[in-house]
């Protein structure tokens, strides 16, 4: 008997098993892929050359390039998901120790204040159940436990903390900073969860190669697997691992409470129970929600939770946008530097306007690109192309090509818009009636469909980045997306940010989790992933997921010292 | 740091990892940055190492088609004084194998080799590989630049092919040492950034501002283990 059984290793089970096996409680971690640790180098991508990759990294085999480091993306082997006609939600799943957080772009962002009870500005939506001041706290622990770089700047919605300091500008940067400048929007150093400095003992400082989605062997970036769980797992002794099994259902009993998983062994693909005081959901807010709901007993008819019907509704993800730029004073530029710093921006711009002189709700920050990377799949494709903007000619081979090819290079930047969606009950994850994967367990088939809140939204993101290339000296590539093409907004799902499909709330009819992220239903299941978010602001969940999943983690040791559970 | 320098620096990965990248403790030790040698796997799963290998064991492309592929890669890029050509950096052997990994490749790779074929035989009654050198160039100029006017309709065809055997080769050479070296990459080994520098900024109409900067990492205390005061200041 475990006095608690965690679902899912990511940045929410990472952290639980970490706080309730320090706690001196007995954990079972419960993950659906295989053991991975980012200093193993037989299964390291860090520090490879393109050559390496009989493909030079291109997607064949892995959705965001051959050395990225996630097992699974938008399909899994064996797994499927399905869609509602008319729909396409896409979702990425990695099946390995750490899950996503292996290879996330460790943007780490606090909600604010005004994201917790946005309702009362706009009156959408829903207010969450509690507010900034409840989990500020647990920010700032998660700050100095994890550690995170960025800036005090004072700002109203995009709280200050308890930064490592951010590393400087790269070049291409610094024109993103002229440009917004310009454009009248703010742009303040990023706030990334990687060491710029030393933060204890057990982990090591950046070492600058830009490649942290490669997951770090110096274990100076955030992933679950090397910061909470292996710690945890050599650690105290309290914690026993499955890897390779995967969670179908929770089991109750008679009085509808909790008493532990029905899981599949993936290698002789039988079924087996654990048995525990308490479970603690961490699989992804879909993945969560799709064992809730495979969870159906005579207590919980509507599956486990889901008295309100409310299990897979309210699920959002945020809005994403883009467009790329030449940048002809980067033409010709000098290449005889290192110019790696971290993985990804150094610089970016936080949600700047009032949306009371807006057409949309909500807003969206920008995210920055560009700079010397190492050419892989992909480079020198239509390079001459881009002479179109200087008046040269196109097309060519030879010495031309050559000549192209190293003046235009590191000459193209980029800007990624990252917004908030509204959450709307009919976009769902629901089971499918007749699909199921090659364990049995009946899969997610999707419902999600943007309103014109995400599309008016997408389309100030264009206006804003060509007013921004424009004040930088640059020129837009490609065409500015039209009204027929939702204003260039991305599919859902695909910015994997998806949160809200076990939204807490004060109210059982119309939450699933109290404001503990404990389930109404069933007070010894506990949810530490994105499912209780009841609106997932214009930041990025994962700081959010984690400094939650402390709150409910100490809020479940405090009832387990209580012997309530 | 001077390019070429630079660049033997990078083909040593391990190396760089201690001679260029390394800072100095504030105690004046020396801090010591990973060693990242680089190994002869590439990190592969199980069901990706059974992929791999069976894309390689594949055929597609036959001797004929590969030799073309050869002639044309070296057009593109033939050597320099400087740098080798493309079929010395092997980009056959790459083309070779991404078609194969990628077979939305093989249909435009297998037709266009076969269009242009039947070029030279229209123009000069020969295979394309049997041409002589000026025959090739005077097929080449007509399908390597873009024609987005239709003023050359039969190159059509032509000229889509040239662009994807020219987007492959340029990826397949850029993409290997050799082409590391002529680009100058200067990249993927453990170093200490430390911002712009003062001669690359030189060349531009940009700059570091002060109170930017006076926020940002001081590279000398690195190695200090980070410790705040009770706002969020940073004391160490």
């Amino acid at each position: 008997m475990y006095d608690a059984i965690i679902v899912g290793s990511g940045a929410g089970g990472g952290m639980a098993t970490k706080i309730l096996s320090e706690a001196g409680m007995k954990v079972a971690l419960v993950e659906a892929g295989p053991y991975f640790d980012p200093k193993d180098p037989a299964t390291a991508t860090q520090m490879k050359y393109p050559w390496e990759s009989p493909r030079r990294g291109a997607s064949t085999k892995r959705a965001f390039g051959d050395f990225d480091m996630s097992w699974g993306d938008w399909k899994v082997e064996g797994e499927p998901y399905t869609q509602k006609e008319g729909t396409d939600f896409m979702w990425w799943r990695s099946r390995m120790l750490g899950g996503r957080t292996n290879h996330w772009g460790r943007i780490s962002l606090r909600f604010g204040p005004k994201d917790f009870k946005h309702k009362d500005v706009d009156g959408l939506g829903e207010n969450w159940p509690i507010s900034y001041d409840d989990i500020k706290p647990y920010y700032d622990r998660l700050d100095k436990m994890v550690g995170v770089f960025g800036s005090n700047e004072n700002r109203e919605n995009d709280p200050d903390g308890f930064f490592l300091p951010p590393p400087k500008p790269r070049l291409h940067e610094l024109y993103y900073i002229k440009g917004a400048r310009k454009a009248g929007v703010d742009v303040i150093p990023s706030r990334l969860s990687i060491l710029t400095k030393k933060l204890n003992n057990d982990r090591g400082v950046c070492f600058y190669c830009s490649q942290c989605n490669r997951s770090c062997n110096a274990y100076a970036d955030f992933s679950s697997s090397s910061v909470f769980i292996i710690p945890a797992v050599n650690g105290t002794g309290q914690v026993d691992l499955y890897v390779n099994s995967m969670v179908r259902s929770v089991t109750t009993n008679d009085e509808g409470k909790a008493t532990g998983v029905s899981f599949i062994n993936k290698e002789d693909r039988k079924e087996y129970t654990l048995k525990g005081r308490s479970v603690v959901l961490g699989a992804s807010a879909c993945s969560t929600a799709r064992i809730l709901l495979n969870s159906k007993s005579k207590e919980h008819p509507n599956g486990l939770g889901n008295s309100s019907d409310v299990v897979g509704r309210y699920l959002h993800d945020s809005t994403g946008g883009g467009r790329m730029a030449f940048v002809p004073a980067l033409m010709n530029r000098k290449t005889n530097y290192n110019e790696d710093g971290v993985g990804g921006l150094h610089v970016y711009s936080p949600w700047w306007l009032d949306n009371k002189n807006l057409d949309f709700p909500r807003g969206y920050h920008i995210e920055v690109w560009g700079g010397l990377g190492m050419p892989s799949y992909g480079f020198g494709f239509n390079v001459s192309d881009l002479n179109k903007h200087i008046g040269e000619e196109l097309g060519g081979y030879g010495d031309k090509l050559r000549k192209d090819a190293k003046r235009f290079y590191g000459a193209v930047m980029g800007m990624a818009g990252r917004g908030e969606a509204i959450a709307d009950k009919n976009n769902r994850c629901e089971i499918d009636p007749t699909v199921v994967d090659q364990f049995g367990i009946p899969v997610l088939r999707f419902d999600y469909k943007w309103s014109d809140y995400e599309r008016y939204q997408a389309r100030h993101m264009q206006d804003t980045f060509e007013e921004i290339i424009h004040g930088l000296g640059g020129v837009a590539l490609g065409d500015k997306p039209t009204k027929e093409q939702d204003w260039g907004l991305l599919k859902p799902g695909q910015i994997i940010h998806e949160v809200g499909t076990t939204r807490m709330g004060n109210d059982p009819k119309t939450s699933v989790t109290n404001k503990y992220c404990q389930l109404h239903d069933a007070d010894n299941v506990f949810v530490v992933d994105a499912g209780p978010f009841v609106s997932q602001a214009d930041k990025n969940c994962t700081w959010t997921i984690m400094a939650l999943a402390m709150r409910t983690s100490d809020y479940i040791v405090e009832q387990y010292k209580k012997k309530n559970i | 740091m001077k390019r070429r320098d630079s660049i033997k620096v990078l083909l040593v990965g391990s190396i760089a990892g201690a001679t260029v990248g390394s800072a100095c403790k504030t105690d004046g030790t020396k801090e010591i940055l990973p060693d990242v040698t680089s190994t002869n796997v590439y990190g592969r799963t199980p069901s990706e190492k059974e992929h791999d290998k069976k894309v390689k064991e594949e055929v597609y492309l036959n001797k004929h088609e590969l030799a073309t592929i050869a002639v044309l890669c070296d057009i593109i890029l033939p050597a320099t004084p400087t740098a080798g050509s493309a079929t010395e950096a092997g980009v056959p052997d790459f083309i070779d194998f991404i078609v194969k990994d990628l077979p939305y490749h093989q249909l435009p790779m297998r037709g266009g080799l076969m269009w242009l074929d039947a070029e030279a035989n229209r123009r000069f009654n020969k295979d394309f590989v049997s041409c002589s050198p000026e025959e090739e160039i005077k097929i080449i100029d007509d399908i390597a630049y873009p024609d987005p006017d239709g003023k050359k309709p039969e190159m059509s065809h032509g000229i889509k092919f040239f662009n994807l055997i020219r987007n492959l080769t340029m990826t397949g050479y850029y993409t290997t040492k050799m082409g590391f070296e002529d680009l100058g990459v200067t990249s993927n080994y453990a170093n200490v950034w430390d911002g712009v520098p003062a001669e690359v900024l030189a060349d531009h109409d940009v700059d570091y501002d002060p109170e930017w900067v006076a926020k940002c990492v001081d590279q000398s205390k690195r190695m200090d283990i980070a410790e705040w005061d009770e706002k969020g200041n940073l004391i160490t």
